[in-house]
């Protein structure tokens, strides 16, 4: 079934693995000979034509007064858009900045915080002991809950937005950073005991590697968790970001602007959970080469 | 744990003492007594195995004398000093590899003495390549041990614990899991380190040719609460090899060995009840 799983054990190839720009060339290859790539356009192709059909070709109720995609994409690539707003205009980019920058900002608040946390809960059982129900209580609070405090508490549009979109990540990246510690199997700490570690470097080399598989699925979740709160917060109160173009230009009636800000959320958000992926690939290159061994 | 390698390394092989242990796990109304007044007598410079029932303490024995768990009562002596945590005088080879994933199997060798910092860098790595060399895995040297293959993976254990310089290792049925080729080349490869460096090893198996082709002793553990209930010389000539195996004398340990393991077991299924009707079926059959 699977040619690699022959050489696994056996010596290792002569061959030179490929470097940089042979690299990609190879997975490149690779890649359009398997079927991925042909099965993802055909499935992205099905969805916009059952969207056209449903919308502009037979008009069903259920979507007749919501923009179908020709119209959409129009306008999305119109130099002179109706509704004032396409890829070629200062303002969607203006947006997507604002939104992206936020994001950026929450993340990286909830993440320098959370995984040290998480780290620190699971490590040490007095700061669980002292910790845990705090995190416990608050975590199942939703954050549109947090919404008027957070007006309350800050001043402005930005900090109460970013402040809201770096609770929710950083609930998520706590929880799982402990579970990660969790999940470490005992033999590691007795074979670390042994060979002489102090506390500390079982920290650093045993609790930290050994968590960031979890750390990296969380920080995936929180990622997505982040922009889930974002768009929320935007939507109350913005004054610029996705959120608010899309609950502007429903506002207005500008249901075209509303859609073209829907999918371009949807593409930023998958582009910045590959980014989140791609950084965990590079840092587990253990797990990768392991995985990669299995034919995955 | 802090104790200094240099005191250490190269110095007499270690022989342990066993005095009267006991250890019992669970709550105080399920107590289950693993160990009861155990003795047992590690001699240096000799390798001894310690076969028993599965689930009779086995394990338990390990973790007291690596340091990982406390006796309720009893003492545990290494040359006389009272063992109260682990230490690296005293490497443990795992029962499943506790090598490191994230690090390569180099890095995983050089793990201790790295941290420790007791090694002069470059001594260290001429070292951990000799050793790595000398358990040939010198090529694999840069590979993580989730590329590596069963067989590999406890040579790398082996060469992490063997850079110490211990004076005692424990050998936790280091080779279970293993495909029957690859445990066989194992313990043939064991013994020749055994042989060279003879350096006290306490070795658990459930398998009991495996314990009389590799010891000096074999020492058969009863049902739990464990307590010894043999102690077989094994006479067989150093260098050993596997033809050894089919000679008559090893013939006679070996049913000497499985006659007590067949009567514990059998007390152990007794023991543990809800098994009757097996012991019927088993009951018939031997008639």
């Amino acid at each position: 079934m699977n040619p690699n799983k022959a050489t696994k054990t056996e010596s290792p190839s002569s061959l030179e693995p490929p470097t940089g720009f042979w690299l990609f060339l190879y997975r490149a290859n690779k890649g359009v000979r398997t079927s991925t790539p042909y099965l993802m356009f055909f499935g992205i192709a099905l969805w916009l034509v059952t969207y056209y059909l449903f919308n502009e070709g037979w008009k069903l109720p259920l979507f007749n007064k919501i923009p179908g995609p020709v119209e959409v994409i129009t306008e999305w690539i119109s130099r002179d858009p109706i509704f004032g707003m396409s890829l070629f205009t200062e303002a969607y980019h203006t947006n997507i900045y604002v939104s992206c920058q936020r994001i950026l900002i929450a993340f990286s608040i909830a993440t320098s915080v959370g995984v040290p946390l998480g780290l620190f809960m699971g490590w040490s059982k007095t700061f669980r002991d002292y910790t845990f129900p705090i995190l416990e209580t608050l975590r199942p609070i939703p954050i549109l809950a947090w919404v008027p405090l957070a007006i309350i508490m800050f001043s402005g549009f930005e900090t109460p937005i970013i402040f809201l979109a770096t609770l929710a990540s950083l609930f998520v990246t706590t929880l799982n950073t402990l579970l990660g510690v969790d999940s470490i199997d005992e033999s590691y700490f007795r074979a670390a005991g042994c060979l002489g570690s102090k506390p500390r470097h079982v920290f650093w080399h045993v609790v930290l590697p050994g968590a960031m598989p979890f750390i990296f699925t969380g920080l995936q979740i929180s990622v997505g968790v982040a922009w889930f709160s974002l768009v929320a917060a935007e939507m109350i109160s913005g004054d610029f970001g996705l959120g608010y173009m899309i609950m502007d230009s429903y506002m207005q009636n500008k249901y075209v602007t509303m859609v073209m800000a829907m999918i371009t959320l949807g593409f930023v958000g998958w582009l910045t959970s590959a980014m989140v992926r791609f950084a965990g690939d590079r840092m587990m290159q253990w797990r990768v080469r392991a995985l990669a061994l299995e034919g995955r | 744990m802090d104790k200094p390698t240099s005191v250490t390394r190269d110095s007499a092989p270690a022989s342990v003492h066993i005095n009267r242990v006991s250890k019992a796990y669970g709550e105080e109304w399920e107590r289950q007594q693993v160990l009861e007044d155990l003795n047992l007598e590690i001699s240096p410079g000799q390798l001894t195995a310690i076969v028993g029932p599965s689930g009779c303490g086995k394990s338990t024995i390990v973790n007291l004398v690596a340091g990982f768990e406390k006796p309720d009562s009893g003492t545990i002596t290494m040359n006389g000093e009272a063992i109260t945590g682990p230490g690296i005088d005293r490497m443990v080879v795992f029962q499943e590899t506790a090598l490191l994933p994230w690090l390569t199997t180099y890095r995983n060798v050089v793990f201790g003495p790295k941290l420790r910092g007791d090694m002069d860098p470059r001594e260290l790595e001429a070292e951990a390549n000799r050793i790595i060399d000398t358990v040939g895995l010198s090529e694999f040297k840069d590979k993580y041990p989730l590329q590596l293959s069963g067989g590999m993976q406890r040579r790398a254990e082996l060469a992490r614990a063997m850079i110490n310089h211990p004076l005692l290792m424990i050998m936790d049925e280091p080779f279970r899991g293993l495909d029957a080729m690859t445990r066989e080349l194992m313990q043939e490869f064991y013994l020749h380190l055994f042989e060279e460096s003879r350096r006290t090893n306490m070795f658990v198996t459930s398998e009991i040719e495996e314990a009389i082709f590799l010891a000096d002793q074999v020492v058969v553990l009863s049902n739990r609460p464990a307590t010894v209930r043999e102690i077989i010389e094994i006479k067989l000539e150093r260098p050993r090899n596997f033809e050894m195996l089919s000679t008559s004398e090893a013939y006679d340990y070996k049913r000497q060995a499985m006659e007590i393991l067949h009567e514990e077991a059998l007390k152990s299924f007794k023991r543990t009840g809800g098994q009757d009707d097996f012991l019927d079926a088993y009951a018939k059959r031997a008639e």
